[in-house]
């Protein structure tokens, strides 16, 4: 089993690619060592634990380490690395988390062909199949690269160090790693970035913050989309901003609209400048 | 699912300082896990047979110590117990609170052979 990204085999193994790329080319990801490692030893072990269970008075010497060690910590490491070269390079990071279906991919396609003759973008996609996602970026002539993360259900600081070296990121640009669809298990992942952008739609309920709290409590911004169907769905957008704010009071705001495009100016002005 | 995750975390800290320690097999683990954490027992219990098979940790026993939610209010500094992170201060209703404890994710000691 997969050490980092949680996959069943090593054939589901998180693959990295740009849009055209295939993906035999790529099959050596960094983290087959440790599906090695894991399995040599075992066999002796289990002989040596036949008939273990009665008692432990003969010379088994037992030792207690106290080790006191985060089990994230492997993960926050090496986020705090993406970070510090991210803010060395001036790079403005944005982790988009929200449950499939939300528009994440169409705020970015709107959001990249409004403000790509002004700012820098690059993408990092994040999905268990398929470079479909990566291919409407390229589409727009964004450099993108494409996470597949097989089994594993949200991205981690390793993957996101493996895609960004290949991405060669110029200084002071921005880039946007949209994240796995998926509420719940991203949120206890950090990926070094500047800040974390959440997105809701409105079809989705108004208690959904409450339903989902950790995802809204690690994140500094939500997003509400689809506030163009509004007349056709039965949210209350206060409600759901009042229970987003009990999570998290320090979340900031933006209604808007990937379809129409309302409320996306607030939404630029605040990527240009963030405050 | 990121139990598992967590799951395979817990066994490569074991591999890790049961290698240090020139052992062959832990016998016990003690994990502390906050109920703010984020980490959801009962999937951890689910994964964990298949997540720590063929590992140092494959006989061991689990223990796990569940730590209380600690908040304290920003606004009128009462400390109460939380169960979400959702939870408001329960004297003054504010939103606004430090977590004192219950994010914890630690593997805090294990017995090795």
């Amino acid at each position: 089993m997969c050490g980092t990204c949680g996959c069943g085999s090593e054939n589901n193994g998180p693959t990295i690619l740009k849009p055209g790329e295939h993906i035999h080319a790529h099959n050596e990801h960094q983290h087959e060592h440790s599906h090695g490692e894991h399995s040599h030893s075992h066999q002796e072990e289990h002989h040596h634990h036949d008939g273990h269970t009665h008692s432990h008075d003969h010379n088994h010497k037992h030792k207690v380490l106290e080790i006191e060690q985060d089990i994230l910590q492997n993960n926050q490491v090496l986020a705090a690395r993406n970070r510090g070269y991210f803010e060395a390079k001036n790079i403005f990071a944005l982790n988009m988390v929200s449950s499939p279906g939300s528009g994440k991919t169409s705020i970015l396609e709107r959001t990249l062909t409004h403000l790509k003759d002004e700012v820098s973008f690059y993408v990092i996609e994040g999905d268990q199949q398929t470079l479909n996602d990566a291919n409407r970026i390229d589409a727009i002539n964004i450099p993108v690269i494409q996470i597949n993360t097989g089994k594993g259900c949200h991205l981690e600081s390793d993957m996101v160090y493996d895609a960004v070296k290949r991405l060669n990121i110029k200084d002071n640009s921005i880039l946007m790693i949209e994240n796995v669809g998926n509420l719940v298990c991203p949120s206890m992942f950090d990926l070094g970035e500047s800040k974390r952008v959440v997105i809701i739609s409105t079809t989705e309920g108004e208690d959904k913050p409450i339903k989902y709290p950790d995802m809204f409590y690690t994140s500094d911004i939500c997003i509400i989309n689809k506030i163009d169907l509004l007349p056709y769905v039965n949210i209350d957008i206060q409600k759901l901003k009042n229970y987003a704010l009990q999570v998290n009071p320090n979340l900031q705001f933006f209604e808007i609209s990937a379809t129409t495009g309302e409320g996306m100016d607030e939404w630029y002005k605040w990527l240009k400048s963030p405050s | 699912m990121h139990e598992l995750s967590i799951a395979i975390g817990i066994v490569k800290i074991a591999e890790d300082e049961t290698a240090k320690a020139k052992a062959k097999q832990v016998t016990k683990i003690e994990l502390e896990i906050g109920v703010l954490s984020g980490i959801e027992l009962e999937s951890l219990n689910f994964v964990w047979e298949s997540a720590v098979k063929n590992t140092v940790l494959e006989f061991a026993k689990k223990e796990i110590d569940i730590i209380k939610g600690i908040g304290k209010c920003l606004d009128c500094d009462t400390e109460f117990e939380m169960k979400y992170v959702y939870d408001t201060c329960p004297k003054c209703k504010s939103n606004f609170k430090g977590i004192l404890k219950g994010k914890e994710l630690r593997v805090k000691a294990i017995e090795v052979i």
